[in-house]
């Protein structure tokens, strides 16, 4: 493809440069390492329990980056309105959950696990649907524009979805009831495990549990499918997937689809895990999950998948751990100042490979 | 750039079946032009408007200035003609104040704005037209320039305040400085510099800390420096809410979620006012509003100004250059980091300047008016004025400036009145942003006062990269 490569300096100049660059990285995840290392030699127990806290949190972090990557993988776009597709995810679980299958503590397990079985299917068909009428209404009529064109109706589209949120479900947090563990009440409480003190709660494990064959489910589908070869052979080169007769258009509104899809289960997660949700959520963690992304390796699936974990950690331990910890009022800006750091130390991401345009 | 133009030709073909040709129209003479479109304007006012809102006689006025200033030629005049319609529109807005309150209500939008709005309006004005020079000249989205606003708000109010005190055993401020601050006693302590002197400082240091957040970043791809933009705008306001005790160190710089209040007033002093007879302390004058309202057109002045000579040198042609075609402009030995870099930072130091007006202004300095929403509320004003155009981003900041302050909430009430409605308007003013960003991009995305240089590649069209190009739809 003819895009306009950010132009380089002489190497002569340049590669010093670089270096010095480079080591300041290194010397950055050293220090990370070292002080990670004295908080678990410190207080093994409050590390193990940031460490599940972090799993848990980086797995929904994971799901709504994998939309995000998806979407630049094949357009080149920051779908900023993914984050609120995401935060629609929720609040669709919500409705389902304690307005339309009113799910309640003590209720069988059947009734519990056929409700949320149903709400994930309603979550992710809709969540799919509304990400591809977003490109259908904001991105799809831009193709001919320039690059920054359909960023700017990313971000149009993003604040509209937050507003039909905020105008359905109003302006304070939409809640679940909470059981002992902190997620809903009606999932099964207690541990699966403990080990040392700390204690692997179900909701813990039922965030996993729903992540795991999400995620396989995703991998077939893109490794193994006509749809999804079509997908990545659209990512790779559009124009000669549309030479060999693929329907280009398709599949891009078929990755948008898939793209909502995550963003719902992501949704329904975070609906059953935190409980409450509310309408200027999404954005925010769209970013969160947009930085995962981007430390991955953009474009690259098992990169986002990744990024959420690591993410999800660093955040965690932040806000947990004790020693030397910054705490969690600085949680944002660390996470933007990783994506900072990242995009100027190496845009290409841990997983990604370097391209021409050092992006 | 091929885009729909979706509204033009159905207008065209409507005139047309009364025999009404774009050609035609077309060939008539500009004026002859103006004076038809004045006549519907006219007949529209008075024929429809009028009657359903009460249009008083000041709306006849204000129609008549309209007619004197739009349908001459004024330009044509001699060599004084093409200041004629600039110092005619700055006299009326220099002397808004004393007629304000006399102005008709705008049918659906409410009132003029009052003096203070004004100044609010002027301060946004003069943040787009900063932003301008970065988006809209050199093509660079920042989705973070309410970082610099709140850098020069912060340097502002932390050096013309309190802030820096410290406290001795005994109770007392622990130091005390000033330098041309008005009114102030040295027993309050803190650092008090001059308001006038914190302008040009906060917005130099504003533009050295743009330079320093772009010379790492700018080399990235638009999109990318996007999102590195957006990061520091939010990390930012963090480090304001946060600063009042960084890393339990108790260093406070911003004073944490209380911001820095009771800000140094703004005037010229004590001897100015004997002798040349400008206002001592514009806090305590009577006419506060007025006096903040004049400053505020002359930093605004200043800033176009400074936005028009930029635009016409070899700086403004270069960013012009890399905004079309940034491999071309360097192989035409453009520098990209310098001009990029520079367009950053004098962007930077207008959002600076502005910022530390408004903190003066609102005297004092608050994180939670720093969200990334501003960001994007500056942006749609550069977008739906017109990209690039001062004078369309004037009208695009003046208008939505209007709609945040009071328009937004005065239509709101209007709808809920005439449909038995009980929206909160206001409280979906993102939303209806959204909207217009998303209509404007799909249906006129020059803005509504396209820049000359656009208009032109808009119609005769450029090779421009696409997004994903494909002929099938």
């Amino acid at each position: 493809m003819a895009e306009p490569t950010t132009a380089t300096l002489p190497a002569t100049s340049r590669r010093p440069r670089l270096h010095v660059m480079g080591a300041l990285g290194l010397l950055l995840v050293a220090l990370l390492i070292f002080w990670l290392a004295v908080n678990l030699e410190k207080t093994p127990a409050q590390f193990f329990h940031a460490f599940l806290i972090g799993f848990t949190n980086g797995a929904v972090y994971a799901l709504v980056a994998l939309g995000y990557t998806l979407v630049y993988g094949i357009l080149e776009l920051i779908n900023f309105a993914h984050g609120d597709v995401f935060m629609l995810g929720g609040m669709i679980s919500m409705t389902m959950i304690s307005e339309v299958f009113k799910l309640h503590a003590g209720q069988s397990a059947l009734v519990v696990w056929g409700g949320v079985a149903a709400t994930f299917a309603i979550a992710t068909i809709g969540c799919g649907l509304i990400n591809v009428t977003v490109e259908r209404i904001a991105y799809r009529p831009l193709r001919g524009a320039p690059r920054l064109v359909p960023l700017i109706t990313a971000i149009a589209a993003s604040f509209i979805l937050q507003n039909i949120a905020l105008a359905t479900k109003g302006a304070n947090f939409v809640s679940l009831n909470t059981g002992p563990s902190g997620a809903a009440d009606f999932l099964p409480q207690g541990s699966v495990f403990t080990l040392g003190g700390v204690h692997y709660t179900w909701p813990q494990f039922i965030v996993v549990l729903i992540t795991a064959p999400v995620l396989v489910a995703l991998v077939y589908l893109v490794q193994r499918t006509r749809q999804g070869k079509a997908m990545r052979a659209t990512a790779q080169d559009r124009e000669a997937a549309a030479m060999m007769g693929i329907d280009v258009n398709r599949t891009i509104s078929f990755t948008f689809l898939i793209a909502g899809s995550l963003a719902g289960a992501a949704g329904l997660i975070y609906a059953l895990y935190f409980t409450s949700v509310v309408f200027y959520q999404g954005f925010q963690l769209g970013l969160i999950a947009f930085t995962c992304a981007v430390l991955g390796g953009i474009g690259n699936l098992p990169g986002a998948v990744l990024g959420g974990l690591l993410i999800g950690l660093i955040q965690a331990f932040n806000n947990t751990l004790s020693w030397h910890a910054p705490g969690s009022d600085w949680t944002q800006s660390i996470v933007f100042a990783i994506l900072i750091l990242i995009l100027v130390f190496r845009p290409e991401g841990l997983l990604g490979e370097r391209t021409p345009e050092g992006g | 750039m091929r885009l729909p133009r979706p509204t033009a030709s159905p207008l065209w073909a409507l005139l047309g079946l009364f025999g009404l040709k774009e050609a035609r129209w077309r060939s008539l003479h500009p004026m002859a032009r103006r004076v038809v479109i004045a006549a519907v304007v006219g007949l529209v006012v008075l024929a429809v408007l009028g009657p359903i809102f009460g249009l008083d006689t000041s709306a006849l006025l204000t129609y008549a200035v309209f007619l004197v200033l739009y349908i001459p030629s004024w330009e044509r005049f001699g060599r004084v003609g093409r200041f004629i319609l600039p110092g005619a529109i700055l006299a009326l807005v220099v002397t808004y104040p004393y007629y304000n309150t006399k102005l008709f209500t705008i049918p659906i939008l409410g009132a003029f704005p009052d003096v203070h709005t004004a100044v609010v309006m002027l301060i946004y004005v003069m943040m787009a037209v900063g932003l301008n020079v970065v988006v809209g000249y050199a093509g660079l989205l920042d989705l973070g320039y309410v970082a610099f606003y709140a850098i020069g708000a912060y340097t502002a109010a932390a050096l013309a305040s309190t802030q820096f005190a410290g406290q001795l055993p005994n109770g007392n401020p622990k130091r005390f400085f000033s330098f041309g601050s008005i009114g102030v006693d040295k027993a309050i302590g803190g650092i008090h510099i001059s308001v006038w002197l914190l302008l040009i400082i906060a917005g130099i240091l504003t533009s050295l800390i743009g330079m320093l957040i772009g010379l790492p970043t700018l080399r990235l791809r638009g999109d990318y420096l996007a999102i590195v933009t957006l990061g520091f705008g939010e990390i930012l306001p963090q480090v304001a809410r946060n600063g009042d005790n960084f890393f339990n160190t108790g260093i406070n710089i911003t004073n944490g979620p209380q911001g820095i209040t009771s800000m140094d007033a703004i005037g010229f002093g004590h001897w100015l006012h004997q002798n040349v007879g400008l206002p001592e302390n514009y806090l305590s004058a009577p006419n506060s509003d007025r006096l903040f309202f004049w400053t505020a057109i002359v930093l605004v002045l200043f800033t176009i100004f400074c936005s028009l000579r930029l635009r016409d040198s070899k700086l403004g042609r270069a960013w012009i250059a890399i905004r079309e075609d940034e491999t071309a402009a360097a192989a035409m030995g453009v520098p990209l980091m310098r001009t990029k870099t520079l367009a950053y930072a004098i962007g930077a130091f207008f959002g600076g300047v502005a910022g530390a007006y408004f903190a003066e202004f609102t005297t004092g300095a608050n994180p939670d008016s720093f969200s990334f929403n501003f960001s994007v509320f500056v942006l749609v004003m550069v977008i739906l004025g017109g990209i690039g155009n001062v004078w369309g981003v004037l009208v695009g900041a003046a208008f939505l400036a209007y709609l945040d302050q009071a328009g937004l909430a005065d239509t709101g009430a209007w709808i809920n009145q005439h449909l038995h409605l009980t929206i909160d308007v206001p409280k979906y003013e993102f939303g209806i942003y959204g909207v217009i960003l998303l209509l404007v991009m799909l249906f006129r995305p020059n803005g509504l006062v396209p820049e000359a240089r656009r208009k032109l590649e808009f119609e005769q069209g450029v090779e421009d990269e696409p997004l994903y190009d494909l002929a099938i739809e």
